[in-house]
């Protein structure tokens, strides 16, 4: 246990402060309709309607959300690790011409929103999709997937890891007889592990909560992903909020258990490599 | 095993600087060979381009008969102790002594075995299932050996392996690496800095600054016969004593006092003398020197002096300071005179500008004919 210190009298109100929007969603979504739309707000319902829930899950087919939203997910995260390493590892060691200068560009692109590449992008997705594999086009996973198999971020996050390793490590591996590609993954992966870590859990909370891109590409509703699907509940003139909260109760369960499995890494890592999340 | 060999190395760097300068060096089958020298002289580059770690820019390598210059560190069939011991973090000791084995696909079996010899050799048996974390700095030093000598590999190199450990532990895995030197019987190149080393553990040393070789030879020849002010001023602990001296009348005359003859067509020359040389004599005749400073180091002690006072002109002049090993028993205080004595065949000679050594077979001839004098 850490001693209390003064600071903990302003870090225990934030904390319920940022608390108060979960537990809102969690009220309402055990809340009638009638009550969502009371003035001033209910902050404990009548009887709790546990079958908001139930009712959710049958409103929309959320099993598929999930599973669209667990495949572009896993597929990310895994598609991110293996090439941000091998991009990272070369920027980190790497001699070649060019190799500042690119790493440099790269460094770039993170200061472009993402409002301005979203046209071209899509436009790209549509020029793949019609004239490459149609399950890479629009409207399909695919889209959702090869955008983001890599990003700038992940190759940054592993090159700063990379550098701390020692390089007489590899150099000793090399001795033993180990290749460029067997000296990453046997001895500077297995050593990276908190790097690694943290990139997974970024990518995965990154993926799970994409929305925009998803609405841009994704028309059908077998196709969509859990943030998408629960737009299902919002209509240009009414929501249901108590089952719009149900679903997000759901949508939000991986994240946690996502966020829990990796704090350990996620938290050291932000903040020793001093990034925001 | 196999007999290594330099041809006319080069290694310089995109920024012009040069830290090898066409190196030539033949190590024997079986032979300890220590390249010593100051950081920075190219030793550790001799050695890195050797383990294929760095390309020279022009030369050869070959090891065993055969140029290995453009193969890669792995097909070279060379094993090194780094400085920091790069043992592998992640994995236990066993697997860090097995890893070069596994890279080779050696059989199961036959890794097994090796391990557990050299793990017996080294004594580091009972360790075998520890990660590195756990092992104090003298153990990691002897994993990092046993994962070179557990290859049986052709040659195996050391970068400044001892620099890490403190002063007791650094002496008993000296004495351990010549132990087990003599045992297996590897082809060495150890690179350090430290001349305790090179003198202790060498077959021969080559003695290394500016990127080129200074002398090679035997520890002992080295000692005995520097070729240059550098070598003599870095072999021996204390250092040489090296001040400029003048010739006048056919001797070389520092502080007024002859110390021998001077060779020919050398005008200005460097006198060298070791401290163990110079003795406080009470004769009178002698070098005439002034107490600096006096550093007791139990079994004995140094008496730092100013010598070759005198004034040239009007101002007061000192031709540079001296290092005296004494005995235990004196204590002189600053600004006593003492006179040191030291025996002719003891006093090197050296040119003021190229810094050669000069005489050597003037030298000589003293030193026989002392030896046939006391006969």
């Amino acid at each position: 246990m850490r001693r209390p210190s003064p600071w903990h009298l302003v870090l225990i109100p934030i904390t319920f402060i940022l608390l108060v929007p979960f537990f809102w969603m969690l009220i309402t979504s055990l809340e009638t309709e009638a009550e969502t739309r009371r003035f001033p707000p209910v902050l404990w319902p009548a009887s709790p309607q546990w079958h908001n829930y139930v009712t959710a899950l049958n409103a929309a087919p959320f099993a598929r959300f999930m599973v669209n939203s667990a495949v572009v997910a896993i597929v990310v995260v895994v598609a991110n690790l293996v090439l941000c390493s091998l991009a990272g590892y070369a920027f980190a060691r790497l001699r070649f011409l060019g190799n500042g200068a690119l790493f440099a560009v790269l460094m770039a692109t993170l200061m472009v929103p993402f409002q301005v590449t979203m046209i071209p992008e899509f436009l790209i997705v549509k020029w793949t999709g019609t004239n490459i594999w149609s399950q890479l086009g629009i409207d399909h996973l695919g889209a959702l997937i090869v955008p983001n198999m890599a990003t700038a971020f992940g190759i940054f996050l592993l090159r700063q890891f990379f550098l701390t390793i020692p390089v007489e490590l590899e150099e000793a591996a090399r001795i033993d007889g180990t290749s460029r590609l067997g000296v990453l993954f046997k001895i500077v992966l297995p050593l990276s592990m908190p790097a690694l870590a943290t990139l997974a859990a970024l990518t995965f909370l990154d993926s799970w909560n994409s929305f925009l891109w998803p609405l841009i590409v994704i028309n059908t509703e077998s196709h969509m992903t859990l943030p998408l699907g629960l737009t299902t509940f919002q209509g240009s003139h009414d929501t249901n909020w108590n089952l719009l909260m149900a679903g997000n109760v759901f949508s939000l369960l991986p994240m946690l258990l996502v966020f829990f499995a990796a704090q350990r890494y996620f938290v050291r890592s932000v903040a020793a490599t001093g990034l925001k999340g | 095993m196999a007999e290594v060999e330099y041809r006319k190395v080069t290694k310089r760097y995109p920024n012009g600087v040069e830290a090898l300068k066409e190196f030539d060096l033949l190590v024997a089958d079986g032979e300890f060979v220590i390249l010593v020298g100051p950081s920075g002289c190219g030793k550790s580059t001799a050695l890195r381009m050797l383990a294929g770690l760095d390309k020279p820019t022009s030369g050869d390598i070959l090891v065993g008969g055969e140029v290995v210059t453009r193969q890669g560190p792995g097909e070279r069939d060379i094993a090194m102790v780094f400085q920091n011991y790069a043992l592998y973090p992640h994995m236990s000791v066993y697997k860090n002594l097995a890893y070069g084995l596994r890279q080779r696909k050696t059989a199961k079996h036959e890794i097994d075995r090796r391990v557990q010899e050299i793990g017996g050799i080294l004594g580091i048996t009972e360790l075998l299932d520890r990660k590195p974390a756990q092992l104090s700095g003298g153990q990691r030093q002897r994993v990092a050996m046993g994962r070179a000598l557990v290859r049986e590999p052709q040659a195996f190199l050391l970068d400044e392996p001892l620099s890490n450990l403190d002063a007791k532990l650094r002496g008993q895995v000296r004495a351990e690496l010549k132990r087990i030197h003599q045992r297996l019987g590897i082809t060495s190149i150890y690179v350090t800095h430290d001349q305790v080393e090179a003198m202790t553990l060498a077959d021969r040393i080559c003695v290394m600054n500016q990127g080129e070789v200074q002398q090679l030879g035997a520890p002992q020849d080295v000692y005995e016969h520097p070729a240059n002010m550098f070598v003599a001023g870095f072999m021996g602990s204390p250092a040489m004593n090296l001040v400029p001296a003048t010739v006048s009348g056919g001797q070389v005359v520092l502080g007024e006092h002859p110390l021998r003859p001077a060779p020919a067509g050398h005008p200005e020359v460097v006198v060298g003398i070791r401290p163990e040389c110079l003795h406080i004599t009470s004769t009178g005749a002698g070098i005439r020197a002034t107490v600096d400073f006096h550093e007791p180091l139990g079994s004995h002690a140094l008496v730092h002096c100013l010598v070759g006072q005198g004034t040239v002109g009007v101002v007061e002049h000192t031709a540079g300071s001296v290092v005296v090993q004494a005995g235990a028993d004196i204590s002189p205080r600053p600004g006593d005179r003492l006179t040191l004595g030291v025996d002719p065949k003891d006093v090197y000679l050296f040119d003021a500008d190229t810094g050669e050594a000069l005489g050597e077979a003037e030298r000589e001839r003293v030193i026989v004919s002392g030896v046939e004098k006391a006969q």
